[in-house]
């Protein structure tokens, strides 16, 4: 009988005696160096990067940064209402003399934190439901599918209208309202990512060690899923920040005081061509914010392609 | 159960037993119509303990269907399996669970075979952390000391599988099939996805492990010239049915079904010369099967009775084996 376990080298390195005591992972830092690596050989990755920070910078810094804190609320200064843009005022003042500047400054935070909440509660919601609906099937997989259908069939801001109208007006009910028809996306794209992927070879070899259900999809699956979901993510901030803008222009957002890009564009339209800076300045901030973070999520998409490293 | 006489028995009873196994699968053509493809048929097959078991046929004769009906990765339409003397036809999964730590499956592609977002600690740490529940300082000693019973240094510990040679990644993927004590080890083509050069180093490790750990192998393979190496028996299929199973040597040195001579003659030898020789026609569509012997449109040997009436796989040549054939049961060959 041959001994069990004598030490065979691994393929052209030299055997050791026992494992060394287990090192920091290095893998992940690498991951990390590559990927911005793979980015930065893309002008318009970097651009929608860059933009992505920007916003997020100002996000973060808003209320320190903006030179007419006051000018948030309800600060009214009628002597300087509606002046052109000045080196006092950068992008100008609005109908009751608050800078401008200020107040889209401010607005970043709520259209940023709001695109973001929807996205990422969408995500949690759906992606789940798709990764389960891609690997169970038969019926629980019809009953999940044909809901996601039933939204899907409405168009999502007409509906996001509908909710938004029966719930009330204000910008945490909208912020609801874009969830619940932004969900049924994550839904068609975890399934059928999941649909591949169940038929790996190491879905089964967990399933041989005896892994429960839940474990093989959110240790096996979900992770492997991963990569497409982030790109969408990416790009649906921008459409969220766009949407939540949308239900704000329209009066069922955000309300008036509150910094809030749409409906300070539902207010400035009122005041154009004239007064042109007023509009221009929110809605080139929405511009911004939208571009960046598509520019990004096609430049993550790039990168998460397993065909471009990984061999 | 208790009785010492009893316990004999069991130990003499193969590890496991499958009998009559048939699977179909439904499979659609169309819209509104589907049939039924029969991927094993009335397989009667058992792996003695402690023996390795070689399954040889060619591409879709329902190799890997059998090695997974045995591990109930799916699930049998018809007939039983016996592991260790526990019926496992119809156990749900729940059931399954403490039987998975007895046995396992080494995948052909051990690079598809490991989760490309797990290292090779996580990998091998899984069967342990999901039938254990595993973790600490204790968990890492584990996995530590079966990464080095298969030969792989410790710095592998945090690679991903990206960052591996094959051969290394089929080490981890040993590692972790080892590290619950099973008892049966499937192989499913285990080395024809290395290099030739990476191929004889695992083959040599896996027979070390079998003989150090006394474990039973179902060996699935295409390569003869490894199972008559690694296996003690062997089985030949055709088109989902076993047609010849018997002592590795005697079939394979000199098989008696003609779909295991025809296999045989197809392997390429040193000194030979000439062209090979190969068996007429291409393998029958499974969706429907020739009558009779599945065989008989491409046999030389094939009479009115074969194209009629099924052989059955019966005691036949030396005795030490079974074959389905009634050439060779007649005596004609």
């Amino acid at each position: 009988m041959a001994p069990p376990a004598t030490a065979v080298p691994a393929d052209g390195l030299p055997a050791q005696p026992a494992p060394r005591a287990p090192q920091p992972a290095t893998g992940s830092a690498r991951a990390w160096r590559l990927a911005l690596w793979l980015l930065s050989r893309s002008f318009s990755s970097m651009l929608g990067l860059a933009l992505v920070l920007f916003i997020v910078t100002l996000a973060l810094l808003g209320p320190w940064i903006v030179p007419y804190p006051a000018d948030a609320e309800g600060a009214i200064n009628l002597l300087n209402k509606l002046e052109p843009p000045s080196a006092a005022h950068w992008f100008g003042t609005d109908e009751v003399g608050r800078d401008i500047l200020t107040r889209v400054i401010l607005g970043t935070r709520v259209s940023l934190l709001a695109g973001l909440a929807i996205t990422l509660a969408a995500t949690a919601i759906g992606a789940p439901l798709g990764v389960l609906a891609g690997y169970s099937g038969g019926r629980l997989r019809e009953t999940i599918m044909r809901i996601t259908d039933m939204f899907l069939s409405v168009p999502g801001l007409v509906l996001s209208l509908a909710i938004v109208a029966a719930l009330g007006p204000g910008i945490g009910n909208a912020v609801i309202a874009l969830i619940i028809v932004w969900w049924p996306g994550y839904v068609r794209l975890a399934e059928s990512k999941t649909l591949a992927i169940k038929e790996e070879p190491y879905v089964e070899a967990a399933r041989v060690v005896g892994a429960s259900r839940a474990r093989i999809l959110f240790r096996h699956v979900l992770p492997n899923c991963l990569s497409p979901l982030i790109v969408k993510m990416s790009m649906d901030v921008g459409q969220a920040i766009l949407a939540v803008a949308s239900l704000g222009f329209i009066g069922l957002g955000a309300r008036p005081p509150e910094p809030e890009w749409g409906a300070m564009i539902s207010v400035a339209r009122t005041y154009m061509p004239d007064w042109w800076w007023y509009a221009v300045a929110p809605g080139a901030f929405i511009y911004v914010s939208v571009l960046g973070f598509n520019l990004l999520g096609d430049g993550l998409r790039d990168i998460l392609d397993p065909r471009s490293h990984r061999g | 159960m208790s009785t010492p006489r009893s316990e004999a028995v069991a130990a003499m009873a193969p590890l496991v037993e499958m009998r009559a196994v048939t699977k179909r699968f439904r499979v659609r053509r169309g819209a509104f119509h589907t049939t039924e493809i029969a991927a094993v048929s009335e397989v009667d097959l058992g792996l003695p303990r402690g023996t390795a078991v070689g399954l040889v046929g060619e591409s879709g004769c329902g190799k890997s269907t059998v090695a997974r009906l045995i591990l109930r990765l799916l699930d049998p339409t018809a007939g039983s399996i016996r592991f260790d003397g526990t019926d496992i036809t119809t156990l749900a999964e729940a059931g399954l669970r403490p039987l998975r730590r007895r046995m396992q499956l080494i995948h052909q592609n051990p690079s598809a075979a490991l989760n490309p977002r797990m290292t090779a600690f996580a990998s091998i740490a899984e069967p342990l952390v999901v039938q254990e529940g595993a973790r600490g300082g204790v968990l890492v000693e584990r996995v530590a000391a079966l990464m080095a019973e298969v030969g792989l240094p410790g710095e592998f510990l945090h690679r991903y599988p990206h960052e591996m040679s094959g051969g290394q990644r089929q080490r981890v993927c040993i590692a972790r099939a080892l590290a619950l004590g099973p008892s049966l080890v499937v192989l499913d083509e285990p080395t024809s996805a290395l290099d030739v050069s990476v191929q004889a180093q695992i083959l040599e490790f896996l027979q070390s492990l079998r003989s150090g750990h006394g474990l039973t192998y179902l060996f699935i393979s295409h390569n003869l010239a490894v199972v008559r190496q690694v296996c003690d028996r062997v089985a030949v299929m055709y088109l989902g049915r076993i047609v010849e199973e018997g002592p590795a040597d005697a079939v394979l040195s000199a098989p008696l079904h003609p779909y295991a001579q025809a296999l045989l003659a197809a392997v390429p030898r040193l000194r030979q010369g000439g062209v090979l020789p190969s068996v007429a026609g291409d393998p029958p569509n499974p969706a429907s099967p020739p009558s009779g012997c599945a065989f008989h449109p491409r046999c030389r040997f094939a009479e009115a009775r074969c194209r009629t009436e099924r052989p059955d796989l019966v005691a036949g040549g030396d005795g030490e084996r079974r074959v389905a054939c009634h050439a060779v049961a007649e005596g004609r060959i």
